[in-house]
């Protein structure tokens, strides 16, 4: 490697000004060298794709052929009713879906934060597991539970809840709840521990205090708990909102998007419209770019808010 | 009297945290009981145990070329950590230890890349590997994830608690800043390797959308692909799926248990 630093009877040298200012270049060298296999990757594989999907949102046409569209493509998207029923869907799942999560996180959390807890291990460990499994087993375990005869239906059955039998994923109000139930049970775990180690860090005296004072328990996690977490809760937020936006596994294999549009996501339209259908690249390109204003947009609010409440 | 509210909300709590761990562990069991079912049984919601293992367990393997599989899920998920690691861990050393004003910006305007989705990328990526003539082999799989920002910026928070008076004894003993890096900052920093090779091992061998895009041949295929595979279709067999999908989670879940500890702490270590 290049201009590594003197230091066979450095000390002297070192002192002279000669050296302090090859040790300054040296130091600018290595730390491009050190940087450069990944801003090389980063550029060729993030950088261009997004600019060249920028370019590409502007162009018409199939295939590989491409014209210049103007805003053709945005003009579609506006009289597009399956993008409508898409960007609806993605927003219904992130408005329901993310909330729930967190709120549960949240509370399973607070329950295990308890040192006084039997079986604080196990339940913290039970709760966790789903984030081990691969996406594509767990939607596949799911679709096989809540199939018509599956074992969803007959415990309901069983435990007289229902009285027929629901078409799970035939139905576009159910099949959505299973697509929110599976996310769910997959990532609360997985928000949850990152509240744990953040209560971890939240001196134990202040809830000895608010007790003391008479605080009650649900006072003690609304106004202590919570406003110490903020970060983490923003973090979380943003990383499942995020996550939501590009929901594409589990749709795609629990109900593939139907039934009749009921469950189709951005990310999913997308891959329709660029591997299933006759490839429209420009346009698929353009509705990408929904999810990036999406994403960008929500994440600014999200720290929007978080920093306006600190005050 | 706020004594017995205290016990009720403790009851409470109990029936709500083993409702949770009911619900989560439920699915393994069920995954584990369908593989000695059959297709049939399963979708009935039969809970009892039958005798179709054996046979769920050769049709798995006589529907694709299993061995060939897990040879590309292996291979796949192996290569892709190794670069990974190397490539974010040298860039989340060199961000760290070798400032700059200039670089500092770079950092940030990753830290932003970090939000751009990948649905917005899959096009102009698999646009590119046509044009390299790259689709349907390995490095299409592998390439575009090995800069991970999120690894980067793992390595470099975690290059924080790296002891300069190391890298100074070094530098007085003569050695040259890679071999700083290769014979110093990697052994020591082994736990934190260590709790890298989880999470992106686990994120590649789960990886679906990406691979599904860029390998279209059966012999190139992931075991998340053919799990994903044998699902489609207007009668999947679900014995036989359950199978896949074990194979599919046992790694990870083997990793899981062998590691928790580090593997929490992987998990976690981006955001302190």
């Amino acid at each position: 490697m290049v201009a590594e630093v003197e230091t066979s009877g450095s000390m002297q040298d070192r002192r002279r000004g000669g050296a302090a200012s090859n040790l300054a270049r040296s130091e600018q060298i290595n730390g491009w060298l050190f940087i450069m296999p990944a801003l090389v990757l980063l550029g060729i594989f993030m950088v261009y794709p997004i600019l060249w999907s920028l370019w590409m949102s502007f162009q018409v046409g199939r295939g590989m052929n491409f014209s210049f569209g103007g805003f053709a493509n945005i003009i579609r998207l506006t009289q597009d009713p399956v993008f409508i029923r898409a960007l609806s869907n993605t927003l219904l799942f992130l408005a329901v879906q993310v909330p729930i999560m967190l709120m549960l996180a949240l509370l399973f959390a607070s329950a295990l934060n308890d040192s006084k807890l039997w079986g604080r291990g196990f339940f913290r460990t039970a709760i966790f597991l789903p984030c081990v499994t691969s996406l594509v087993a767990y939607s596949v375990i799911f679709k096989s539970i809540f199939a018509l005869d599956g074992i969803a239906n007959q415990a309901l059955l069983a435990l007289q809840l229902i009285e027929n039998p629901i078409n799970w994923l035939s139905d576009p109000f159910w099949a959505r709840v299973v697509v929110i139930s599976a996310i769910t049970w997959r990532w609360t775990g997985y928000n949850m521990i990152f509240y744990l180690a953040a209560m971890q860090n939240i001196d134990r005296s202040i809830y000895e205090a608010a007790k003391i004072d008479g605080v009650p328990t649900w006072a003690r996690f609304w106004f202590i708990t919570v406003p110490m977490l903020k970060p983490v809760i923003l973090f979380t937020a943003v990383t499942s909102t995020i996550g939501t936006l590009q929901l594409f596994d589990e749709v795609n294999l629990l109900t593939n998007g139907g039934p009749s549009d009921a469950t189709l996501t951005l990310s999913l339209y997308i891959y329709n419209l660029s591997f299933r259908f006759m490839p429209s690249f420009g346009y698929a390109a353009t509705v990408s770019y929904v999810i990036v204003i999406l994403v960008g947009v929500l994440s600014l609010i999200q720290f929007l808010i978080a920093r306006d409440r600190r005050r | 009297m706020s004594k017995s509210l205290a016990l009720i909300g403790r009851a409470l709590t109990y029936l709500a945290l083993s409702l949770a761990a009911f619900v989560s562990i439920f699915p393994f069991f069920w995954m584990v009981l369908g593989t000695t079912n059959t297709s049939a049984d399963i979708i009935r919601g039969k809970t009892t145990p039958g005798g179709a293992l054996v046979d769920n367990i050769i049709k798995f393997l006589n529907s694709f070329d299993i061995a060939r599989v897990l040879f590309n899920s292996f291979l796949i998920a192996g290569l892709g950590t190794v670069l990974t690691l190397l490539v974010a861990s040298l860039a989340g050393y060199g961000f760290e230890v070798f400032r700059s004003r200039f670089r500092e910006k770079i950092f940030g305007g990753m830290l932003l890349m970090l939000s751009i989705p990948f649905a917005a990328l899959m096009i102009p990526l698999f646009m590119m590997m046509a044009s390299f003539r790259i689709i349907n082999t390995y490095q299409a799989v592998i390439l575009p994830g090995i800069a991970s920002i999120f690894v980067i910026f793992y390595f470099r928070q975690a290059t924080k608690a790296f002891p300069s008076e190391l890298r100074d004894a070094a530098r007085i003993d003569g050695l040259k800043e890679w071999q700083i890096f290769f014979y110093v900052y990697m052994p020591v920093m082994r736990s934190t390797y260590a709790a890298a090779t989880i999470i992106v091992f686990m994120a590649n061998w789960n990886s679906y959308l990406w691979p599904l895009i860029v390998l279209q041949t059966n012999e190139m295929k992931t075991l998340t692909l053919v799990v994903a595979t044998l699902t489609a279709g207007y009668t999947p067999d679900f014995g036989v799926i359950m199978v896949g999908a074990i194979a599919a989670t046992l790694p990870t879940l083997i990793i899981f248990f062998l590691l928790q500890r580090r593997f929490v702490e992987g998990m976690l270590g981006a955001v302190k």
